[in-house]
C-alpha cells in the first residue's frame, strides 16, 4: 500500500487515490485531421514500462485533484509527484 | 492433571488458579497461564491429531505459531466454532472446548490410518496422477477426498463476535518483544521517538525471559534477570506503546503493516460477551525494526513424526516456562549446541535425560562442558536411525555416523524413552522481511537465509538477522539500532556478557538410515505428510524449480506454510540437484504470516455496514406506503407499490396504466446532479456532449448524450441552463460519480484554460416527478401562481418558483413521453412537497410508481437506459440517435472515433424494437436472437436488452441490439429458448405516440 504525497494535501494512504495510466499523453487539438492509425495511437497505445514511468493519479477521495507521479514500476518506489501542467522533474 | 508432570513454577503460571476445559469431550484441568498445548502435555496427552494423507498419529511438536500437528477445532457452537487453530497458541480459559481434527471416528482410532499401510502406493502427487481421468469424474473424487482430508469444520451460522479495525501511525514500529526487540524499544522511546512494540505472546521477553543458566550471564546476573529489569524500565517510557497478544500478519510496501490483536480469546467464556474479540491494526510506520527471532528446525530421519517427538527448545519452554515435563525419560537428538540448554534445564527440574545423540564430533563449548559435568551422556558422531511406538514414541535406535556422514556404521543401540527432543539448528524468521519485498542472502556456514537488501526504511536485528549468541545479539542490535535511528545510546556498551560459543557446526539435511531410502519415512512437512522421498521423486520426475516441487509434493503448503521444514526441503533439493542453496532461492512467503479469521479481515464491515445505503429524502413515505425496494448502486429505490396481494407484474401494469390514463408520481431524487458554473460553462458542455449547447436559451432544458473518447455512449441526461453561466446537469443514477470524475479529469488535465467549476449536488436536492395527462392540473393546485400554459412554460423549459415560500426549480421534462414536471427542492423539504403533490393529485387518482414502471413507460417510447440498452460498445449511431450528433461542432469527446473504420461498419449491432408474433409472449432480457434455427453452429445476431408487457398497447414489447438491425426492419427473426422458439419481428424503437402528441396533452 503506497503512501502518496498529494501535491495539494500531503501524504495520504493509497486507498484515497485512483490511478489514471500513463501521463503526458496530450489529447490532439485537431482530431479530425488525424488518420485512423494516428487516432488509435493516441486512444489505445500505452507504454507499460518496467522501470521508471510517468503516470497520472487522482486524489479521488480527497481534494479530487489530478497530478502526475514518477514511479518505478519494478519496485513501486515513487520518486516524485508534480502538478498537472508542470514538467516532470529530471531523473 | 498428572501431578508427576508438573513442577512448581510460579514465575509465569498461576498454579493457584485451576481451569477446567474439554478436549474431545473429556474434562481436563490446567492452570491460568497455560496454553492448551501445555495443559494437554501436563495431562500426559501428546496425541492430538492425525496427519493429512496417511492419518498417522501426531502429537504436539512445538510451542508457537510454527506448530504443524496440534491443530484443533475450538468450540462446537454452529456460529462460534473455529477450525485449524494451533493448540500452542490457545491460552487456556474456563469453558474452553476443543476437539481434534482430521480423524474419524476418533483421534485414538482412525479408520483413515489404513492409508499408512498403503503408503508405498501413495507417492507424491498421488491424487493428481490417479484421479486425472475420466476428467468429469473429478466432481465425485473430490467429494470423497475432501471428506477424508481434515480441514476442520466451518461454522454454519453468522459469527456473533465483534471485530474491529483501527489505524496506527508511529515513528518506529518494533515487531517482536524478545531481547533485541526490547533493546530497540528502549533505545527508540528514550530518544523521543513515538514507538510501538508488538509481541504475539502475552508477555515480553521471548526465550531469554526463561533462560536461567550459568552459561548466559549479563553483568553477573542470569540473562533472564537482566532482561526482566530492562522490561521494568520500559514502563516509565512515555513514548512507548506495548501491544502484547498482537501478531503481525502482513508487511506491505511503504511500511504499511497489518497486525491482529487478540482482545478476548484468552478470557473465560462468560467474560468474552459483548467485547471486541480481535482488532486489525493498520499501521503506517516511518521506520520498522524486525526482531522476529528464529525457529528451531527439526531433524529429518526415519519415523521422525511420532507423538512425543518434539522440538528441543519447546521441551525447554514447557519445563522452564509452563512447569510441564514433556516426559519422564527424555532422549535428545541434535546437530548443534542449543539442545544442551534443554538438557540442563530438564536435569535441574529433576527430569532424567537418557542421553544426547549428537551428529557432530566431540565439541567442548561451555554449555557442552556444563552438561557433561552434570553427568548427561552424549553419543557423539551418532544418529537416530529409527523410532518405535505407534501412538507415542517408546524407543529410539542409535547408530554411529560414517566419517562422510552419508552412512551409519557399527552396532545399533536401542534406547527406551517417552519423549524425544530434536534440534536441527535455527532458521531466522525472515518471512516478514521478504513479504515487504526484501531480498535474502545465504550464509553457508550455518545454512541460513538472512535479510540482505530492502527498499524500505527497515532493519532486522537479533536472531532473525542471524545473530544467535547472546553477546552478538546485544552488541549488533544496539549498534544497528543506533545507526538506523541516528541516535547515540550507550546503555549497552560496556556490558559484561558471558555466553557459550558454538565451536563445532555440522548439518545433514537428510540423515542416513540403516534401511534403504525407499523403506524409510522421513517427514519434511508434518501437516501435509510429505517426505524426503516425495521430494526426491519429484526431482527424478524432472521438476527443477523449487516453486514447482513445492506444488507437486505440497511441501510447505499446509496451514503452517512450511515454517518448520521448508529449509530441509530446499537442502535436499539442492543436494540432489547439485546446486548451491543460495542459488536455489526460497519459495515465496506470502501474507498472512499466521492465519487471520475472516472476522478480523472484514472488521465492522458486515451486514448493514457492508456498504453505504443511500436513501432519498422521500424514503420514509415509500416505506409507509409499502413499496418494494430495488438496489440501484448504493441507492434504495422504490421498485413498485403493491396493493394488497398484487405481485410485481400486476402492480406494474396498474401503475403504468394509471400514469398514462391520469397521473403518476415518481421519486427521481437519485438522478445524479452536477452544478456547473463559470464563464466557459457553455463551451465546456459543447465539448462533453455530442450536441450543440452554446445556443441554449436561459431557462431551457436539453437532452444530452455523453461519449467516451472511443465513441461509445457513456451516459445521458437532461441539462438545464439556469442562468448565463450556470447549468444544472443530470446524469443516470448509477453513473453520477463516474461522470463527475470524468468531467473533472478533462477540466483539470486537457482544458485547464476553461473557467468552469463542478459541484456534485445529487444529495442537496430531492426530485418529485409528476406525469400524465392530469399532471398540469395537479401542479396548478400545488403552485397556483405559476402560469402553466404551453406558451409560458413549454416542454423542455424550467421556472424558479416558490412552494410554501421554499425556492424550487420546476423543469417541464419527460422520461415517459407524458406531459410531466420535475420539482427540484432542497432535500429537507422534498418529502413535504411530495406529500403536497400526492394530496393535490388524489382527486385524479395520482398513482405512485417505482423504477419498474418508469422503465416500462420509457421503453414504450423507445428511450434508452445507458447501461441497460448500451454496454460500452454502442455508438449513438448504433442507437439510431444520429440526430443528437452535431454536424457543426469541430470537436467533442468521442467525435473522431465515430468515423473510425470499425465504428462506420454497417453491420454493427444496432438498437431496434422487437415485437413477438404472439402479443402475450414476454421475451427474456438477455435472450439471444437468431435468423435461422436449424443451422449449426448458429449465428447469434444480438440479444434482447429491455422487455415488458405494455398495458397501454396491450402487447409485449422489447428493445434489442441486432447485427445490421437498421436494415432489418420488418424482418422475422427467432429467439430460441430452452423449451421453445419465439418468433419475433424487428420494428421501430418507438412503440407509442410516435408523434409526441402526449407531451403537450
Amino acid at each position: 500500500m503506497f503512501l502518496i504525497n498529494c501535491p495539494y494535501c500531503g501524504e495520504r494512504d493509497q486507498s484515497e487515490f485512483s490511478a489514471g495510466g500513463e501521463a503526458h499523453i496530450v489529447r490532439p487539438k485537431q482530431p479530425t485531421e488525424l488518420s485512423d492509425d494516428q487516432w488509435a495511437e493516441f486512444l489505445f497505445m500505452r507504454k507499460n514500462i518496467k522501470g521508471v514511468q510517468l503516470e497520472r493519479w487522482n486524489h479521488a477521495h480527497g481534494c479530487r485533484k489530478w497530478f502526475n507521479m514518477v514511479r518505478d514500476t519494478s519496485n513501486d518506489k515513487i520518486h516524485a509527484v508534480y502538478k498537472m501542467g508542470e514538467k516532470p522533474p529530471l531523473k | 492433571m498428572s501431578k508427576d508432570l508438573r513442577i512448581i513454577n510460579n514465575k509465569f503460571i498461576d498454579q493457584t488458579t485451576r481451569i477446567s476445559f474439554k478436549f474431545d469431550d473429556k474434562t481436563l484441568y490446567g492452570f491460568k497461564g497455560d496454553t492448551l498445548a501445555s495443559a494437554l502435555l501436563a495431562n500426559n496427552i501428546h496425541l492430538v491429531g492425525r496427519s493429512f494423507k496417511y492419518h498417522r498419529p501426531r502429537g504436539i511438536m512445538a510451542c508457537g505459531s510454527e506448530e504443524p500437528n496440534a491443530i484443533v477445532q475450538v468450540g462446537n457452537d454452529d456460529s462460534m466454532t473455529e477450525p485449524n487453530t494451533r493448540a500452542t497458541e490457545i491460552e487456556l480459559y474456563e469453558g474452553l472446548e476443543v476437539s481434534s481434527q482430521n480423524c474419524w471416528p476418533s483421534v485414538n482410532f482412525d479408520i483413515g490410518a489404513i492409508n499408512n499401510f498403503f503408503s508405498p502406493l501413495i507417492p507424491a502427487a498421488f491424487y493428481y496422477k490417479t484421479f486425472m481421468w475420466p476428467a468429469n469424474f473429478w466432481k465425485i473424487y473430490e467429494y470423497f477426498i475432501r471428506k477424508s482430508a481434515g480441514l476442520g469444520k466451518s461454522p454454519t451460522k453468522p459469527d456473533k463476535d465483534i471485530y474491529d479495525h483501527r489505524y496506527l501511525h508511529c515513528d518506529v514500529l518494533i515487531v517482536g518483544g524478545g531481547i533485541s526487540g526490547i533493546i530497540a524499544a528502549k533505545t527508540a522511546a528514550k530518544n523521543n521517538l513515538n514507538t510501538v512494540l508488538i509481541e504475539d505472546k502475552n508477555i515480553l521477553g521471548g526465550t531469554t525471559i526463561f533462560q536461567e543458566n550459568e552459561c548466559f550471564k549479563i553483568n553477573n546476573s542470569y540473562s533472564n534477570e537482566w532482561l526482566k529489569k530492562e522490561i521494568e524500565t520500559l514502563k516509565s517510557l512515555k513514548n512507548l506503546t506495548i501491544k502484547t497478544r498482537t501478531s503481525l500478519a502482513a508487511y506491505h510496501s511503504y511500511n504499511y503493516l497489518l497486525a491482529r490483536e487478540n482482545l478476548t480469546d484468552h478470557l473465560d467464556i462468560n467474560e468474552k460477551k459483548d467485547k471486541i474479540r480481535q482488532r486489525l491494526w493498520k499501521i503506517r510506520a516511518k521506520k520498522v525494526i524486525l526482531a522476529t527471532g528464529s525457529m528451531e528446525r527439526p531433524l529429518i530421519f526415519n519415523n521422525n513424526d511420532r507423538p512425543g517427538i518434539m522440538l528441543s527448545s519447546s521441551i525447554k519452554k514447557y519445563i522452564d516456562f509452563y512447569g510441564v515435563k514433556c516426559g519422564q525419560k527424555i532422549s535428545l537428538f541434535t546437530n548443534n549446541d542449543s539442545i544442551y540448554e534443554t538438557a540442563i534445564s530438564l536435569n535441574n527440574s529433576g527430569v532424567s535425560v537418557n542421553s544426547i545423540v549428537d551428529i557432530r564430533d566431540k565439541t567442548n563449548s561451555l554449555i557442552v562442558k556444563q552438561a557433561e559435568k552434570l553427568g548427561i551422556k552424549v553419543h557423539w558422531k551418532s544418529s537416530i536411525v529409527n523410532t518405535n511406538g505407534y501412538k507415542k514414541i517408546n524407543s529410539i535406535e542409535i547408530m554411529q555416523l560414517s566419517d562422510d556422514g552419508n552412512d551409519v556404521v557399527g552396532k545399533k543401540i536401542k534406547e527406551e524413552c517417552d519423549c524425544l527432543g530434536i534440534s536441527g539448528g535455527w532458521t531466522p524468521r525472515v518471512h516478514l522481511f521478504t513479504q515487504s519485498g526484501g531480498k535474502l542472502k545465504f550464509r553457508d556456514e550455518d545454512n541460513v537465509f538472512l535479510p540482505n537488501k530492502s527498499e524500505l526504511d527497515q532493519i532486522s536485528i537479533g536472531s532473525c538477522n542471524g545473530d544467535f549468541e547472546l553477546d552478538e545479539i546485544i552488541k549488533n542490535a544496539a549498534d544497528s539500532i543506533n545507526k538506523f535511528l541516528k541516535v547515540n545510546n550507550n546503555d549497552y556498551e560496556n556490558l559484561e556478557i558471558i555466553t557459550s560459543k558454538e565451536i563445532n557446526k555440522k548439518n545433514i539435511w537428510l540423515l542416513p538410515s540403516d534401511k534403504p531410502l525407499g523403506k524409510t519415512k522421513s517427514f519434511l512437512d508434518f501437516q501435509n505428510d510429505s517426505t524426503a522421498n516425495d521430494v526426491k521423486l519429484a526431482l527424478r520426475e524432472g521438476f527443477k524449480s523449487i516453486e514447482h516441487v513445492k506444488r507437486y509434493t505440497t511441501t510447505g503448503m499446509a496451514t503452517d506454510q512450511g515454517k518448520l521444514s521448508n529449509m530441509h526441503a530446499l537442502g535436499i533439493i539442492a543436494e540432489t540437484a547439485g546446486v548451491k542453496m543460495g542459488e536455489l532461492g526460497t519459495t515465496t512467503f506470502r501474507p498472512p504470516y499466521t492465519p487471520l479469521t475472516f472476522g478480523t479481515i472484514v472488521g465492522r464491515n458486515v451486514g448493514e455496514f457492508f456498504d453505504i445505503t443511500r436513501k432519498t429524502p422521500v424514503h420514509d413515505w415509500h416505506v409507509e406506503n409499502k413499496a418494494e425496494f430495488e438496489n440501484v448502486g448504493q441507492w434504495k429505490r422504490a421498485w413498485y407499490y403493491p396493493i394488497e396481494n398484487e405481485n410485481m407484474h400486476e402492480a406494474v401494469q396498474r401503475e403504468s396504466k394509471a400514469a398514462r390514463d391520469s397521473a403518476g408520481i415518481l421519486d427521481a431524487s437519485t438522478l445524479g446532479k452536477i452544478d456547473i458554473q463559470g464563464s466557459d460553462a457553455s463551451e465546456f458542455l459543447n465539448r462533453v456532449y455530442t450536441n450543440a449547447w452554446s445556443k441554449l436559451e436561459i431557462g431551457k432544458c436539453r437532452y444530452g448524450l455523453m461519449l467516451n473518447e472511443d465513441g461509445m455512449v457513456y451516459d445521458d441526461g437532461v441539462t438545464t441552463r439556469l442562468s448565463e453561466n450556470h447549468y444544472l446537469m443530470t446524469t443516470t443514477t448509477g453513473g453520477a460519480a463516474n461522470v463527475l470524475s470524468k468531467l473533472e479529469d478533462y477540466l483539470q488535465t486537457e482544458w485547464p484554460e476553461l473557467d468552469v467549476y463542478l459541484t456534485s449536488v445529487t444529495d442537496h436536492y430531492g426530485t418529485v416527478s409528476i406525469c400524465g395527462p392530469n399532471s398540469k392540473k395537479i401542479l396548478s393546485k400545488v403552485i397556483p401562481d405559476l402560469d402553466l400554459s404551453d406558451k409560458e412554460f413549454p416542454h423542455m423549459s424550467f421556472k424558479n418558483v416558490l412552494v410554501d415560500n421554499i425556492k424550487c426549480r420546476v423543469m417541464r421534462i419527460s422520461f415517459t413521453g407524458e406531459h410531466s414536471y420535475e420539482i427540484n427542492i432542497q432535500s429537507s423539504y422534498a418529502k413535504s412537497v411530495w406529500e403536497k403533490c400526492f394530496e393535490a393529485g388524489k382527486e385524479f387518482n395520482i398513482t405512485p410508481y417505482g423504477t419498474e414502471t418508469m422503465h416500462l413507460l420509457r421503453a414504450e417510447k423507445g428511450f434508452i437506459i445507458a447501461g441497460q440498452d448500451t454496454d460500452g460498445t454502442m455508438t449513438p449511431l448504433d442507437l439510431q440517435m444520429d440526430w443528437i450528433i452535431s454536424k457543426k461542432k469541430y470537436d467533442f469527446i468521442g467525435k473522431r472515433s465515430l468515423y473510425r473504420s470499425d465504428t462506420v461498419r454497417e453491420d454493427r449491432k444496432q438498437l431496434v424494437g422487437l415485437l413477438t408474433d404472439d402479443p402475450k409472449e414476454i421475451l427474456e432480457e438477455g435472450a439471444q436472437i437468431v435468423a435461422e434455427t436449424n443451422k449449426q453452429p448458429i449465428e447469434m445476431l444480438g440479444h434482447v436488452t429491455s422487455s415488458y408487457f405494455s398495458p397501454n398497447l396491450n402487447k409485449s414489447i422489447a428493445l434489442a441490439v441486432v447485427k445490421n438491425g437498421k436494415k432489418l426492419k420488418g424482418q422475422k427473426l427467432f429467439v430460441p429458448m430452452k423449451n421453445k422458439t419465439i418468433n419475433v419481428t424487428i420494428t421501430d424503437t418507438v412503440f407509442l405516440d410516435k408523434e409526441n402528441k402526449r407531451l403537450n396533452a
